[in-house]
């Protein structure tokens, strides 16, 4: 198929919804970047957050199974690039780069036993995952400075270029989120990505046609850790200090909140539910004393009418009984 | 091992297979054969074990006894290594992947393929000429398409493994007696090209017109094997599967 061809089949499986959706994020940004200010660290943080929900994605989405630990990751990814840039002096891109082959090693060691579990089992498990490394950087002080956390890590870049302003920051955000989504889509069409939607459909079934499901099953888990362990890096370079709390539990609730708001499965609905769960609370901000309030009932609003999330906002409708 | 080393082994022979739910023995140790291009039938009412009988050859349950595939021993093979071997099943309820495409799920019935283009491209094409319906569905998500449909593109599915052994359970489950028969008889198609099938069927008299031999199975056992033409002459088997 010719790129022309392509294109012009791409737009006509657009729906105007589609089109109106991306639209409305093109001007969201550039209304933001030519702004500045405030907003544009809450999409710097809605960019970080997409990175890390687009690879949970692969896990949670594609796959079908239950993960409350990738924040592990995330905290290998963070801690690895501070200490190296910090303590050793090294660039950001090597430090991440390296930090992420650390993740994915040990999302392999510690995959492999743990995914024999399923259902609630192995989000127990992940659950376990998380809550000691949590633990482990607030208690192993010599290593990560425990509650002080490392700060002046340096801005990302590479040699002589570093990305010093916010919305330079924003725009390198963005470009990775972009490529982190394409990469998730042409793997999700693939026979590697056919294969684990078959799992998250049917374990037995998918064995059946000759799937290993095990070994897919860690593959994902393995490139859910390798998106985490990005996002723990690039927030450790973009605001420049990390520290126990940003990996914790409150990481594994936004996430989830954000890959169910946003389409869990869907190629862009994890985007879209980072940008908005960030972004709600300064929307809310108007009612005083009852942010959190109303911020949890628009939320709830959302799942409500839109159970299988955002991305499928044009089939909005009256909740059934069916749909649980 | 059955037979002399002058004699092919059966395609598939099956020696004690026997499988518990909890305490429930679901599948009482059994033993079948179905030899090369052999298409066999399996009868017997709910709950007599059959869909056991077919998820445990498959792996899909823990099961006791021996497996043999062509004499191999299979028995301690996993559920893809099976498939790779040409063991393919056709789930009751045809285990379709209801939110893909067409396309999506005929292309992972060639998962066992690997990235061989030119051979699934093949593949695609053998099935087309079976079921031409699909290749106008390809890009229809597969829980939107009729019943029927949906067990053409199980069966089409099946059949892009290329198995040795094509295993079906009640295809004709939930489908009009003309669909069924269109099933049934594309089934017969196969067999004479020489694929080995084992189906089963709860009440199938069109299955039995193709079947060389039939077992009958009651409460998780064999109760009767005997060829298909033969089924008439026992009065109590007439009644209950040819009426």
């Amino acid at each position: 198929m010719t790129l022309r061809a392509t294109i012009s089949t791409r737009l006509r499986a657009t729906t105007p919804l589609g089109v109106a959706g991306a639209a409305a994020f093109v001007l969201l940004f550039g209304a933001v970047f030519l702004s500045g200010g405030y907003l544009v660290t809450v999409l710097e943080f809605a960019a970080i957050y997409c990175i890390f929900c687009i690879g949970l994605n692969f896990f949670m989405g594609y796959t079908g199974q239950a993960s409350f630990g990738q924040n592990a990751f995330a905290a290998i990814g963070g801690y690895g690039t501070a200490i190296f840039c910090v303590n050793y002096g090294w660039e950001p891109v090597p430090a991440m780069l390296v930090t992420m082959v650390v993740s994915g090693v040990a999302a392999l060691v510690i995959g492999y036993p743990t995914l024999r579990l399923r259902g609630h089992y192995l989000a127990m498990a992940t659950f376990a995952l998380g809550l000691i490394t949590y633990d482990t950087s607030v208690q192993w002080t010599s290593l990560t400075q425990g509650y002080m956390g490392y700060s002046g890590i340096p801005p990302l870049g590479i040699g002589r270029f570093t990305v010093e302003s916010e919305r330079m920051k924003l725009v390198t955000l963005i470009v990775l989120v972009l490529f982190g989504l394409w990469i998730s889509r042409r793997l999700r069409n693939s026979r590697f990505g056919r294969a684990l939607r078959a799992i998250a459909a049917s374990e037995n079934g998918a064995a059946a046609l000759g799937i290993r499901v095990r070994r897919y099953k860690l593959a994902a888990f393995v490139i859910a850790a390798l998106y985490a362990s990005a996002s723990g890096s690039l927030f450790a370079n973009i605001v420049g200090f990390i520290s126990p709390e940003v990996f914790g539990l409150q990481m594994v609730v936004v996430t989830f909140t954000m890959l169910y708001l946003g389409g869990v499965g869907t190629v862009v609905g994890p985007a879209i539910g980072a940008v908005i769960v960030q972004l709600l609370p300064e929307l809310v901000r108007g009612v005083g004393r009852f942010q959190e309030t109303a911020y949890a009932a628009v939320l709830l609003l959302m799942l409500v009418f839109l159970p299988k999330g955002i991305f499928t906002l044009d089939r909005l409708r009256w909740p059934t009984k069916a749909e649980g | 091992m059955t037979g002399t080393s002058s004699v092919a082994p059966p395609l598939l022979e099956i020696v004690g297979l026997a499988a518990r739910y909890g305490h429930i023995a679901a599948l009482k140790p059994t033993s079948l054969r179905v030899e090369e291009g052999e298409l066999v039938t399996v009868l017997g009412p709910n709950g007599a074990g059959k869909t056991t009988l077919l998820r445990a050859i498959a792996r899909l349950i823990g099961a006791e006894g021996r497996v043999l595939l062509k004499g191999e021993d299979v028995t301690r093979l996993r559920p893809h290594q099976l498939a790779e071997r040409g063991i393919i099943m056709v789930q009751e309820g045809r285990g379709l992947f209801g939110e893909m495409t067409v396309r999506e799920n005929l292309l992972l019935g060639a998962y066992c393929l690997g990235r061989a283009g030119p051979a699934i491209a093949a593949r695609l094409e053998q099935v087309f000429h079976l079921f031409p319906r699909l290749r106008e569905r390809l890009d229809q998500v597969a829980a939107s398409m009729s019943g029927g449909e949906q067990q053409m593109l199980a069966v089409g599915r099946a059949l892009m493994a290329g198995p040795k052994l094509l295993m079906l359970d009640e295809p004709s489950l939930g489908l009009a007696p003309r669909v069924a028969s269109e099933i049934i008889a594309t089934l017969g198609e196969l067999n004479r090209g020489g694929l080995g099938i084992l189906l089963i069927e709860q009440k199938a008299p069109l299955a039995l017109k193709l079947a060389r031999r039939v077992y009958v199975l009651a409460s998780g056992e064999v109760r009767a094997e005997l060829a298909a033409e033969a089924i008439g002459s026992h009065h109590d088997l007439a009644r209950y599967y040819l009426n």
